[in-house]
């Protein structure tokens, strides 16, 4: 059984305003120098086997930070995260990618960083390359890949470690339809097998169509998090353009 | 001893990482390779020029006494140096993939260590026909291996300072300059021990130089043909195995934050 609880979640980031001296760093002074800039505060949710949950939220409402400590990449500053299962994340298109290797060198470089063995990489090498559909460019480097190319052959890399755990940031709004559709069937058929996913994307009919459930950040703070229906409504209603000034008429 | 409760391939992703370092580097010159050997050797020919016409020397082979003491020096500070920006070079991994970042520094002085190895393996065959084979040579991967122990030790140490505080790889750029004249490269422990009382300081702080260590026991084994005495090797091991532990212990506790400085 997988399962990522969240329990009291909070992330404060340390803005520079100055130039740091190394005085200043170990000395006590050193907060005078430092403002702390909270991009997550009190966040507590938990997501069970079989549930794709969908993350949205304005620009700096903490989306990221939150799937970056759920990934693991980033410690929080107080309150835990419980996370059973095998992890595979996705955080942002073309990490791990250099652009001087060519494309079967990265197959290598990302699983294992991502944690797969060799064995299983060798093993699975032909199914990443035909699940990217990038066969042809597999010996060119990766700089002369298009976004979406690397957007297809990152998300091939993570589906194959078969995470019980599956987290992407952003990741669905750069391919085009046919690797989207691709996208939505190895979630969901990732999800009906026990598994969860969490992700988090500006597009929100592909959340809509992929997440039952929906969680909105705000500034930091769970504002909404429900059925998909009711919080995109509320979440839409929001984010619309504020009407013109209605007068005292 | 790597990264507990890490379900990772660690020499997986060591070798890939380190692949990557070392391909990356040479992978648009036409020449490639090649110019890690070009850098010794040139620098060879001109220490030997000075060291022949403009100050004598009393040294046999030395332009191979020379090169015993650059490849341990060029290795060590490139090794350390590449270690040290590692983590700020490999920022976009660190903070997108969770794995043992351990390995980013490690990747960093191994790719170095594939260059000093060939190298070495390119020195030997003249030492060969120059000096003479030797049972001796056996050593020689056991002192190797115990410098690029010391190195990575070193360089986990400085690679998680330079998160904090970038200036520091410009600390272990100038420190690699300043060893250039600290360590016995163009001289050697016999002239250091003729000098008077005076010198006494210098003595000791090259006999606690782990790096000088290092050329002397190389010299010993390949150029004069001598048993390697107890108290250097158990120095060495010492301080390899001293800075290993520090560097894991101090990166264990400075990475919680790496993502958030990178």
């Amino acid at each position: 059984m997988a399962i990522v609880r969240i329990e009291n979640l909070s992330k404060r980031y340390l803005i520079h305003q100055k130039r740091q001296l190394v005085a200043q760093r170990i000395g006590k002074r050193r907060r005078r120098f430092e403002e702390p800039f909270w991009a997550l505060r009190g966040v507590s949710f938990t997501a069970r086997s079989g549930e794709a949950v969908g993350i949205v939220g304005h620009n700096g409402a903490g989306k990221s930070t939150l799937l970056e400590i759920v990934a693991g990449t980033t410690a929080p500053t107080s309150g835990s995260v419980e996370r059973r299962g095998k992890t595979g994340a996705m955080l942002e298109v073309g990490t791990g990618f250099h652009p001087d290797l060519t494309g079967a060198e990265n197959i290598h470089l990302n699983a294992a960083l991502l944690g797969m063995s060799k064995a299983e990489t060798q093993r699975k090498f032909a199914s990443i390359v035909e699940f990217s559909g990038i066969a042809d460019f597999l010996n060119e480097p990766a700089r002369t890949y298009s976004t979406g190319m690397m957007s297809r052959l990152g998300f091939s890399v993570v589906v194959h470690l078969e995470p019980q755990i599956l987290v992407l940031d952003e990741v669905l709004s750069v391919g085009d339809r046919a690797f989207q559709r691709q996208c939505a069937e190895e979630i969901d058929r990732m999800v009906s097998g026990g598994g969860i996913a969490l992700l988090v994307s500006h597009d929100l009919e592909a959340v809509a169509a992929l997440c039952p459930r929906v969680i909105w950040l705000d500034h930091g703070r769970v504002k909404e998090d429900g059925p998909a229906g009711e919080v995109l409504g509320l979440y839409r209603g929001n984010s619309a353009p504020p009407r013109s000034h209605p007068g005292n008429g | 001893m790597l990264a507990l409760g890490s379900s990772h391939d660690i020499l997986y992703a060591l070798a890939s990482l380190t692949a990557k370092d070392f391909k990356v580097r040479y992978r648009n010159m036409s020449l490639g390779i090649f110019w890690s050997l070009m850098n010794p050797l040139i620098m060879m020919s001109v220490l030997t020029f000075v060291f022949t016409f403009v100050i004598r020397n009393t040294e046999k082979h030395f332009p191979l006494f020379l090169l015993m003491g650059l490849l341990p020096y060029n290795f060590f500070c490139l090794a350390w140096t590449t270690g040290t920006i590692s983590l700020a070079d490999n920022a976009a991994i660190v903070k997108k993939i969770a794995f043992p970042r351990e390995l980013v520094p490690f990747a960093g002085v191994l790719a170095n260590s594939i260059h000093y190895l060939i190298q070495l393996g390119l020195l030997l065959p003249v030492v060969g026909i120059v000096v003479g084979p030797s049972l001796l040579w056996l050593w020689l991967p056991v002192i190797v291996a115990l410098q690029i122990m010391f190195v990575a030790g070193l360089s986990l140490c400085s690679a998680a300072l330079n998160v904090y505080f970038r200036d520091t790889r410009y600390v272990v750029e100038s420190a690699a300059l300043v060893l250039f004249w600290l360590v016995p490269i163009f001289y050697s422990f016999g002239e250091i021990e003729q000098m008077g009382q005076g010198y006494s300081f210098l003595r000791t702080l090259l006999s606690y130089n782990p790096l000088a260590a290092t050329i002397f026991c190389i010299r010993k084994i390949l150029l004069y043909g001598e048993f390697l005495d107890w108290v250097t090797l158990v120095k060495l091991a010492g301080a390899s195995a001293a800075s290993m532990i520090i560097g894991l212990i101090y990166f264990r506790r400075a990475q919680s934050n790496f993502a958030d400085y990178l």
